[in-house]
């Protein structure tokens, strides 16, 4: 049996009661192996290796981390992370700022995300377990990543990054296309290919055969739904 | 209850001093008690703006970490006695503010005064966030370009997230005040206008600013714009600006090209 510890912001505080606690039972980590969740730190905690390191100091054995976030420096050298807790009101994992995102009620089986604000430049929203939908627009330099769909009521300014875990019956829809760069299933197009006459429309992008499509989601012309990228040779890439 | 407000764009250059002075002014001159805080450490401004650099004593950094009381730091203008100025340190960097200390200045001023106008450095690191992490209502500064527009959209997210007000899970109050928005080259399409700004950043106007000569005059005589030129166009819209603020609801007025209307206006006076 590992002891879990779980630190809680501010951290100075947290450690003046670790302390205490240790002089009260200087022997209680003695040997003992601990596994650190840092769940309920903030991802702006800053430094949380050195933070580590303080607790090693003290004599504590870390094993392992769990909850650490993705762009914390240095804490892998605690051991390959365990997947964070899954707790209620985590469900995502979102770098940096984002808006206050509505957290699913615990247990049930959410598989869409409703984002009713505007996602600023420099945000960026991860959402794995499926479909993204934003009331407001996507800023330029920010970005929505959706295990499955991404709706936007508004402009698409920024990336969209859809279908992240190989889900390649992703799609993307908007009300107005002007985004950076969009992506289904790792199959990415930027501003810069994607069909001009479609730049400021209502659009749906898709994937065919691994190549993706765009067409205005107001056509009228319904003869052939095979979408405006039919037959040009549009220049795109494949990340993972 | 005194309200707390940061100036604050992420890019630099827009007129966050200037507006800072000159919002801070026409509030004062509304007869408000006013102070306008300089957080730009290292690379202060305000105080040459406001025409008092000759007699900063004591600074922020002073009072933060202890070394002098508020009432020493402070500067009483000598044209609006209600209004002061708290000026930043040159010689300090942003390293030097530490949360606490900002904390208890703000709150010292809150006291003090009925409005607290904070002036952000440029960027979005220490200084600017300790400049907006204590206040209740945020003007975001944008010129009608692009590069503008985005690092304000950023800015936006980050009074949304980091602000004491953000992490209480209460809502900070914001206002766009778009400065040098030159009606000719918005017409002609060299500039962004302003509902493509207003639609990008969905956040309400608080005031046009016209790109003007007074402006830039009144900064290197050193006096707000509202109190070098009072009744220019620039001017009239941080007069309007700040009594928006102050919670009055005046329409904003998109300025025109209207030389032709001026010129017929000027005429018919001189005649």
């Amino acid at each position: 049996m590992a002891l879990v510890l779980a630190p809680e912001p501010p951290l100075p505080n947290w450690l003046a009661a670790l302390d205490a606690q240790v002089a009260r039972a200087p022997t209680f980590f003695d040997g003992r192996p601990v596994l650190m969740d840092l769940g309920a730190l903030p991802s702006s905690t800053p430094d949380v290796a050195a933070f580590l390191r303080t607790l090693e100091q003290r004599g504590i054995r870390i094993i392992g981390t769990e909850g650490a976030h993705p762009s914390w420096q240095g804490v892998e050298a605690w051991g390959r992370p365990f997947p964070a807790s899954s707790k209620p009101g985590r469900p995502i994992e979102v770098p940096d700022e984002t808006p206050k995102v509505p957290s699913p009620a615990p247990g049930s089986d959410v598989n869409s995300l409703v984002i009713d604000e505007p996602i600023r430049s420099g945000q960026s929203v991860v959402f794995e377990k499926g479909d993204v939908t934003v009331l407001g627009s996507i800023g330029s330099g920010a970005e929505v990543l959706a295990g499955g769909s991404i709706h936007v009521y508004g402009t698409i300014r920024g990336r969209a990054i859809a279908g992240l875990a190989g889900n390649s019956k992703a799609r993307i829809f908007c009300r107005k296309m002007q985004a950076e760069l969009v992506a289904i299933d790792g199959v990415y197009q930027t501003a810069d290919d994607m069909p001009a006459d479609l730049i400021g429309k209502a659009v749906q992008a898709w994937l065919e055969d691994d190549r993706m499509k765009m067409t205005a989601l107001d056509s009228t012309d319904t003869g052939d739904a095979n979408g405006q990228s039919f037959g040009r040779n549009i220049r795109q890439g494949r990340r993972r | 209850m005194a309200k707390v407000l940061v100036v604050t764009s992420g890019k630099g250059g827009v007129g966050k001093t200037t507006s800072t002075a000159a919002l801070g002014a026409a509030l004062a001159q509304n007869g408000a008690n006013v102070v306008v805080v300089d957080f730009d450490v290292g690379l202060r401004n305000l105080d040459l703006v406001m025409g008092a650099e000759r007699r900063v004593v004591y600074d922020l950094i002073n009072v933060v970490q202890g070394d002098a009381k508020l009432a020493q730091a402070l500067i009483r203008d000598k044209r609006i006695d209600t209004l002061s100025l708290l000026p930043a340190s040159q010689t300090r960097d942003k390293d030097a503010l530490t949360p606490e200390g900002v904390a208890r200045v703000i709150d010292q001023l809150r006291e003090k005064f009925d409005w607290v106008i904070c002036d952000s450095p440029a960027g979005i690191e220490k200084g600017a966030m300790l400049a907006m992490h204590h206040a209740d209502t945020a003007v975001v500064v944008t010129n009608p370009e692009v590069s503008s527009v985005r690092d304000s959209d950023r800015i936006i997210g980050m009074l949304d997230s980091k602000t004491a007000k953000a992490e209480k899970g209460e809502r900070i109050e914001k206002h766009l005040l778009l400065t040098r928005y030159d009606p000719g080259r918005a017409a002609r399409g060299e500039m962004l206008n302003v509902e493509d700004v207003l639609e990008i950043l969905s956040i309400p106007l608080l005031g046009i600013i016209p790109e003007s000569e007074e402006v830039l005059r009144a900064s290197n005589v050193g006096s707000p714009v509202t109190l070098a030129s009072p009744t220019g166009a620039a001017a009239r819209a941080y007069f309007d600006a700040a009594r928006r603020l102050a919670g009055e609801n005046i329409e904003v007025v998109v300025p025109m090209e209207r030389k032709g209307f001026m010129s017929r206006l000027f005429g018919r006076r001189v005649a």
